[in-house]
């Protein structure tokens, strides 16, 4: 039986909830050299949500897009490690400054030259924006139906898929046909770890521009395993209105960045020492805030 | 043309706290715009729904009544907004930063490449000069919110694409009825002139609704802790502090992520806005976004090891030292002094 070709749609992010001190230059611009650059979390809980799939239907793919700078095949190798079928990199300068919209629009792009599929899967949001847009937008683009803020598979065949959507104020079974685009809580089971056979298959998977700048002894590497190519895709590949793309192609724009500057109340203060928390503990009570 | 539009949501007959706190907020910028305020309820039973709206300033109540549009489902919400927005062409869109809001925004966004911003938490109306285009804009919406690592604060403007489109999340804005008599008017439409039957191919099958069970934002105190409280164990002197108070549980994205409190705590931009009569951070440094869910709690204490914290410079009280030994003194000072 022919499986489902599923596409994971990830992203690579600086690790915003580990932000020190030196996170900011002094010009209030982001130090993104300071901080760590990982798979979007959520978008793990997307890929273990595909691979759950792949598991369920034998035969299945699973392809990871992801558009950023070229450091962005780490996250690809990565998903490649826990059990993804192949990557495709979306990379270029004409892509720089792109809001959600413009970011949907190459990715949606890019999707159509991947080939036919029958599922995108991508995590709710990324932590350096939490925009939760992408995904949606992205639907839209490619015309397909949505089904957002998934946490698990019910049930899935070649035609159709349901799936237990988690809410604020509750859970909901839906159900749904392929293809589709689905986007997945954090509270979806975790990814599986990196499989140790996978690891050592796909370590010296690269996109062209890692080769080139690569000075191994690997090269030779390429042609007779070609699972070790992560396809590296530019705009020269896409079919796009330039006026779509990057800074151009982005309705939104930043007018205007502050730096966050407290001006200090004339706060009381205290120690742990027993009286001046009996004389708080006393006027808090008397001034019938508490109490 | 050219007014500021809410989409409402409703759940089992009720309209939102945050649509109408997004109608409050529609009004006033309605007014500064010299513009009308209309509000959209897509839903099913929706018989004199509009009784709720109106009051908060709507002038135009456009309602869409099927027993198909209820339980959401994005296609035929998505579908009756873009063509409404495209007849209507509103200036202003804005939304709950709910599941909802959030599953929404992104799809009519896209299909009217109008841009969107999530999770504002302030909009005000200002003008724009492009000088290298050498244009000027005016009354453009200002959507402001914390971004990257909340070190920042962003104003971000649409100056092309309209609708400006925005999300705000439950609680960031005030709710307050401008006239119970308003007179508003309403705009029933059609559901088959905006939906087709195929925007039906996904189908909510089962929902379990479950009231929630904590309720911060209505708390008048809230003891809150952070990433500084260190375990889930130490959380558990938060809890005693704040049953003794007569408080809620909070806590800031970094304590949630930390597996230290449920995500049904959370306070801040991408969680609950609360404004108690006493706010208790414990073990919160105070990045913006998390300032941004309780900066105007009208007192705050900040219990933190740092007496150089951020948040220190919000509270009208700062305990510097360690919270372990700090919090069951306040407990045992307070059953003291209201014996």
């Amino acid at each position: 039986m022919k499986g489902l070709r599923i596409i994971v749609l990830a992203k690579q992010v600086p690790d915003t909830r580990n932000v020190g001190k030196d996170a900011m230059k002094a010009d209030g611009t982001v130090n993104r050299a300071v901080l760590p650059a990982i798979f979007n979390p959520e978008d793990l809980n997307a890929l273990e949500l595909a691979l759950c799939v792949k598991d369920e239907i034998p035969g299945s793919t699973v392809t990871i897009l992801t558009m950023g700078p070229g450091r962005a095949a780490e996250i690809i190798r990565e998903g490649l490690y826990r059990g993804a079928d192949g990557g495709v990199l979306l990379t270029d300068r004409a892509f720089a400054g792109s809001d959600t919209l413009a970011t949907s629009y190459a990715l949606s792009q890019a999707i159509k030259e991947m080939g036919e599929f029958d599922l995108i899967v991508a995590g709710r949001q990324a932590i350096d924006g939490d925009t939760a847009q992408v995904g949606p937008q992205v639907a839209e683009k490619l015309g397909l139906f949505q089904v957002t803020y998934v946490e698990a598979v019910l049930k899935v065949d070649k035609s159709k898929i349901t799936v237990r959507r988690r809410l604020d104020n509750g859970v909901e079974t839906v159900k749904a046909p392929l293809p589709l685009l689905l986007t997945v809580n954090s509270s979806a089971p975790d990814c599986r770890s990196r499989n140790a056979k996978l690891l050592m298959k796909y370590k010296h998977a690269r996109t062209v521009t890692e080769r080139q700048e690569a000075t191994e002894d690997y090269l030779y590497l390429y042609d007779s395993r070609p699972f070790l190519n992560i396809h590296e895709m530019t705009v020269n590949e896409i079919k796009s209105e330039p006026d779509q793309l990057g800074l151009a192609g982005s309705p939104t724009k930043v007018k205007r960045i502050e730096n966050v500057i407290l001006q200090a109340k004339d706060a009381k203060r205290l120690t742990a020492a027993d009286e001046g928390i009996n004389d708080l503990m006393k006027e808090l009570i008397d001034s019938h805030v508490i109490g | 043309m050219n007014n500021i539009f809410v989409y409402c949501e409703v759940e089992e007959g009720v309209v939102a706290d945050v649509s109408l706190e997004l109608l409050t907020k529609g009004r006033s910028l309605a007014d500064e715009l010299k513009c009308q305020l209309e509000a959209i309820i897509i839903g099913a039973g929706l018989k004199d729904i509009e009784n709720q709206v109106i009051p908060y300033g709507a002038d135009v109540v456009h309602i869409i009544d099927d027993p198909r549009l209820a339980p959401y489902t994005t296609s035929p919400h998505a579908a009756v907004l873009i063509k409404l927005f495209q007849e209507e062409k509103p200036q202003i869109a804005l939304m709950g930063a709910t599941p909802i809001g959030r599953d929404l925004g992104p799809r009519v966004s896209s299909a009217l490449h109008s841009g969107l911003t999530a999770d504002c938490t302030s909009l005000e109306i200002g003008d724009h000069e492009d000088k290298k285009a050498g244009k000027v804009y005016k009354n453009l919406l200002y959507q402001i919110r914390p971004a990257f690592g909340g070190n920042i604060i962003a104003w971000i403007i649409n100056p092309d694409c309209r609708p400006q489109m925005a999300t705000v999340r439950e609680g960031v804005m005030k709710k307050g009825i401008l006239n119970a008599k308003y007179p508003g008017k309403v705009n029933r439409l059609e559901v088959s002139k905006y939906v087709s039957d195929v925007d039906f191919a996904v189908q909510v099958i089962e929902r379990h609704l479950e009231k929630r069970k904590i309720n911060i934002k209505g708390a008048s105190i809230v003891v809150s802790g952070g990433y500084g409280v260190g375990s889930k164990e130490n959380f558990k002197l938060l809890y005693d502090l704040a049953a003794v108070l007569g408080a809620e549980v909070g806590a800031s994205r970094a304590a949630v992520d930390a597996g230290y409190a449920e995500h049904e705590r959370q306070i801040g931009q991408t969680g609950i806005t609360v404004r108690p009569k006493l706010y208790i951070a414990c073990g919160i440094s105070g990045q913006v976004q998390h300032r941004a869910g309780m900066e105007e709690s009208a007192q705050i204490i900040s219990i933190n090891t740092d007496p150089e914290a951020p948040i220190n410079s919000l509270a009208d009280y700062v305990i510097t030292g360690d919270l372990s030994e700090i919090i069951p003194k306040m407990i045992k000072y307070y059953k003291q002094n209201t014996k």
